[in-house]
């Protein structure tokens, strides 16, 4: 018994502290499933909350009987011979196997139903987009039968609120996963499919995601943000897209526009309204319009666009974008063309 | 008794009787050896045991030999991996850590994994019952000890292979999965991905040979009256496993055989664009992925079965269930390997059956868990530290059972798909039914291996670092995972407000460390100093506690007999022993595949050094098809060459084996 004695305060204790950890974990943030947004990561978020409490009923049970028969057995002089016992044991594992066909049926039957209600969002009037994954940044395009009104960006999908919006993913090039765990599950973007998936945002806000598949060096710096806007502000927002970039307006901004346009920065990239038309990095046209640069890696400044021109491969090492070599008055003037187009 | 089925031996197999003891023993004594037994000793020895040298090191074929560097290798991998961890641990202790870029971070995570899964996890519980399994149904040896031998040396190649490329900034870099088309050779070109896939084939071989051994020496080699329903649960469980990594394995070579094709020789298997899939890769990879899970963990599960009658003095409760159990839970494992693929692009009535399976996958688990506590409620318990280990399986397992459950929701799993849930998860899961049982077998096996006890004192603080570190380590990881945190990533923004935990977690990770550290200084304090252990010390049940600790090179002097499924619990107070195998030649005994009847003896293999070359052979080919598709002929050739000779009979073992039975039979 001394031994027991000593054991069962330390094992006590072991649950006290454990406990106290998830209670003090469980603190909702910001990029976070226990704070939907929407119905799809409501649904989810709710059978979370089932599962758990049933999962914490398992293992608490589980840990009661395992100690309750530590206890009963250190109390014995000797074990019991066979086959003595054997009936209750036999009742104790028939039941504890029947529960557990139970839970794990309940537990089927609730993932079933949630998945059906992900299915039956209302789909009529969706927006469409599609969400094309590429090493390390998102494309995006609203699409629209009217060619004149496709929308392409780059890394922000705007939505207007409490609409359904179909994503429509795909990849050229790696397997990448798109997921806003504000609004709902991931959805992997694989190359030679695509995929499909439904969301919706019933409060506005910026909702924050990161490439869930993994997809080489920088997948780490691979985010998108879901700004869910009211429809005015989202159709003011759609139609600014819509239209070429802003001409420079003044001396500096013409110098800017003159640098972009004759440095290594149209291979990639594209300003609408000028020979600029590179696709293989993110469309330019309005990216002082964005919040975040580099795939949401650093806010939208000056300071930051100027840095992250000059020398991207220490801010994402591995991005395809090349360092650049020019002098700090080319380098002011092409960030103040940038910031300018709104 | 007649002996004689099929093949008739020529030296009469009887079954004696020996050394009749007055008072019936609750646990077979050890007995005091007769001179005549001196003699038989030191004849067993000599044809046994390892000749000396580096030479006879490098020849051996013994079991016992083999499976020791066996498990030594993979702590030592274990070790790395562990050292791997902390490093990943360490960068993302704090956001924005600049301590490890992405390059090398991303190497150190798919080692991490890789090692873990393929060169720590697998191989060390296929090592243990090497050691194990022979002694537990009384054979002396392996059933090819040759090819066992190989098995090893393959295993050791393809180690050193990858950890050299480590050192030369050529590790993988594509995850322990290896995921198409960033796998494929247009987004990983280099030599990374295919050293991984390379690795991969030599741990493949390395475990089918495990297995075909374990499989053949329980189904032919157990001792005479081991009938099917007396094989110990242990041993069943790594009979499962075997079957299992005989399954699985297949599907993995497909898969990494297409990868190195598609890099090395320009095949399509997986690009799209010339009609290959990249889908293809995960079904081929998972196919064998989940079933790798419980080919780590039903070793755990076997482990477990072992530890706790010596500990509650009472055989396992439900003998027929738990036998059962194991095997639906081999059978299930292979219906659930799409849950690893819920957020791609398959149709959702498929998705529906495998979460169905994955779900009910949890019942044979938790009928063994009933098992063992109605047992631990029936016995009377002792608390050494194995059983301090096995309650540490019950605590962190079962967490990682419920939360497995939860994943293999479709509808969850979306939103914990590839984050640090799934970390944390896995985590629980083979360090709880892996690692802790695995612990638990060191301490209560340690003393066979050694003649040592593990120190019970430093076993504790080992415990209990071990079990708090692992919950400080991995359970914040739950919620980093559902607040968005993504897995493989080599840094975060402080903005997403994952610091904390993620500095919590860092600092379990250091205890768990610290509880290595105790366990590495309790191994090789105890090794030295280490109480005497006896035969039996924990008073265990089954046979490999009849032979002396450490095993001499022949194991059993006398083949023994088992009458019940605990023999050496068993009522009465003979050891009833196989009589009439030769001790100047490897003799070994096979016997039927259900009752365990006497079939005919054996003759085991001579020690060779061909083993050791075919392996190299093997090497030479896989390492420089790296590099070139020629380096496949130019190893088939070298292996063509070492398995000739390999086969080449000795010819001193030869004649004195005929000469021996035409004596018999003058």
């Amino acid at each position: 018994m001394r031994q027991s004695s000593r054991l069962w305060p330390s094992f006590r204790r072991t649950v006290i502290a454990l406990t106290a950890l998830l209670g003090a974990c469980i603190v909702p943030g910001n990029e976070s499933a226990f704070n939907p947004a929407g119905p799809q990561a409501g649904r989810i978020s709710t059978l979370w909350w089932f599962m758990l409490a049933a999962a914490t009923a398992v293992w608490v049970v589980v840990m009661v009987f395992l100690a309750w028969a530590v206890r009963r057995s250190r109390q014995r002089d000797q074990a019991l011979r066979e086959p003595a016992g054997d009936a209750s044991m036999q009742r104790g594992v028939v039941v504890g196997g029947a529960l557990t066909v139970l839970i794990l049926t309940a537990f089927l039957i609730a993932d079933i139903a949630t998945g059906r209600a992900l299915g039956a969002l209302p789909r009529k009037n969706a927006l469409r987009v599609e969400v094309i994954g590429h090493q390390w940044w998102w494309e995006v395009n609203y699409i629209d039968p009217t060619p004149g009104r496709i929308v392409t960006t780059a890394n922000e999908i705007h939505i207007p609120v409490g609409e359904p919006v179909q994503i429509i993913g795909s990849s050229p090039d790696v397997i990448h996963s798109f997921w806003i765990p504000n609004l709902h599950g991931k959805k992997d973007l694989v190359p030679g499919h695509t995929t499909s998936t439904w969301l919706r945002a019933d409060k506005p806000g910026v909702y924050r995601g990161q490439c869930a598949e993994f997809c080489g060096a920088q997948h780490s710096k691979m985010t998108a943000l879901v700004i869910a806007e009211p429809r005015p502000q989202f159709d003011a927002w759609y139609n600014a897209q819509l239209a070429s970039a802003r001409p420079p307006s003044n001396p500096v901004t013409a110098r800017g526009q003159d640098v972009f346009l004759k440095s290594s920065c149209v291979v990639c990239h594209t300003i609408s309204g000028t020979l600029a038309a590179g696709t293989l990095g993110p469309t330019l046209s309005h990216v002082g319009s964005r919040l975040t640069l580099a795939s949401g890696s650093l806010p939208n400044t000056p300071g930051n666009l100027a840095a992250w021109i000059v020398d991207p491969q220490r801010i994402k090492p591995g991005t395809r974008m090349p360092s650049s070599n020019m002098n700090q008055a080319d380098l002011q003037a092409l960030v103040t063309y940038l910031e300018s187009l709104k | 008794m007649t002996v004689a089925r099929g093949v008739a031996p020529l030296l009469p197999l009887e079954v004696e009787t020996v050394r009749p003891d007055p008072v019936a023993p609750q646990v077979w004594e050890e007995v005091e050896l007769t001179d005549a037994d001196q003699e038989l000793r030191k004849e067993l020895l000599d044809t046994w045991g390892d000749n000396p040298g580096l030479w006879g090191w490098l020849r051996s074929t013994s079991h016992l030999s083999i499976a020791k560097r066996y498990i030594i290798t993979a702590f030592l991998f274990f070790g790395l991996g562990g050292l791997e961890a902390g490093l990943i641990r360490l960068q993302l202790s704090q956001p924005e850590n600049s301590f490890i870029g992405p390059d090398r971070y991303n190497q150190i995570f798919t080692m991490h994994g890789t090692t873990m899964m393929f060169l720590f996890a697998v191989p060390v519980m296929v090592a243990l019952a090497l050691y194990l399994v022979p002694m537990m149904v009384g054979a002396r040896d392996v059933a090819f000890p040759r090819l066992n031998a190989y098995g090893y040396w393959v295993y050791l190649i393809g180690g050193l292979f990858v950890y050299v490329q480590f050192l030369l900034n050529t590790a993988p870099d594509a995850g322990w999965f290896s995921y198409v088309p960033l796998a494929g050779p247009e987004f990983s070109p280099g030599k990374r991905v295919d050293t991984w896939a390379q690795l991969i084939t030599f741990t493949e071989i390395a475990a089918l040979v495990a297995a075909t051994e374990i499989i053949v020496t329980v189904f032919k080699h157990r001792a005479p009256g081991m009938s099917l329903n007396r094989i110990p649960l242990y041993v069943w469980a790594m009979v499962v496993t075997s079957f299992m990594i005989i399954f699985a394995m297949p599907s993995v070579a497909t898969g990494s055989q297409f990868l190195a094709a598609d890099r090395l020789i320009d095949t399509h298997f997986f690009n799209h664009a010339e009609g290959g899939d990249s889908l293809l890769w995960q079904h081929l990879f998972w196919f064998f992925g989940h079933p790798e899970v419980y080919i780590i963990f039903v070793p755990g599960l076997g482990i477990i079965s072992a530890i706790v009658p010596a500990f509650t003095r009472r055989p396992v409760f439900g003998y027929p269930v738990m036998v059962l159990a194991l095997v639906t839970t081999g059978f299930m494992s292979f219906g659930l390997w799409v849950h690893h693929m819920f957020t791609t692009p398959i149709p959702q009535l498929g998705q529906s059956f495998f979460t169905a399976a994955s779900t009910m996958i949890a019942i044979p688990t938790g009928v063994q868990i009933f098992c063992w506590i109605a047992t631990i409620w029936a016995g009377r318990t002792r608390f050494a530290t194995p059983m301090l280990f096995v309650i540490g399986f019950f605590v962190v397992f079962i967490i990682g059972g419920v939360t497995g459950v939860m994943v293999a929701s479709v509808a969850f799993d979306q939103q914990a798909h590839d984050t640090y849930f799934v970390v944390a998860h896995l985590h629980y899961v083979l360090l709880g039914g892996a690692v802790f049982p695995l612990l638990a077998g060191v301490y209560y096996w340690f003393p066979k291996f050694t003649g040592r006890m593990l120190s019970e004192r430093l076993g504790k603080w080992n415990f209990w670092l071990l079990i708090i570190g692992v919950n400080v380590a991995f359970f914040p990881m739950h919620i980093l995972g559902l607040e968005g945190m993504t897995r493989r990533i080599y840094t975060y923004l402080p903005e997403t407000g994952w610091g904390p935990l993620n500095a919590v977690s860092s600092a379990g990770a250091v205890i768990i460390v610290v509880g290595m550290v105790v366990f590495a200084i309790n191994f090789f304090w105890s090794l030295r100093r280490g109480k005497t252990a006896g035969e039996n010390p924990w008073g265990g049940e089954t046979l490999e506690w009849a032979t002396s600790s450490p095993p001499e090179s022949y194991v059993f002097m006398y083949l023994p007999v088992v009458k019940s499924r605990a023999p050496l619990w068993s009522e009465g107070s003979e050891r009833v022993v196989v009589g009439g195998l030769r001790s100047d030649v490897r003799d070994t005994l096979t016997t039927t595949l259900m009752d365990a009847e006497p079939d005919h003896r054996q003759s085991s293999p001579a020690p060779s050094i061909w083993p050791l070359m075919a392996a190299v052979a093997t090497g030479v080919m896989f390492i420089s098809a790296v590099f070139t598709p020629w380096g496949l002929v130019v190893g088939s050739v070298l292996l063509f060459f070492a398995l000739f000779f390999w086969g080449w009979p000795d010819k001193a073992d030869q004649a004195k084996r005929l000469a021996g039975e035409s004596e018999a039979t003058a």
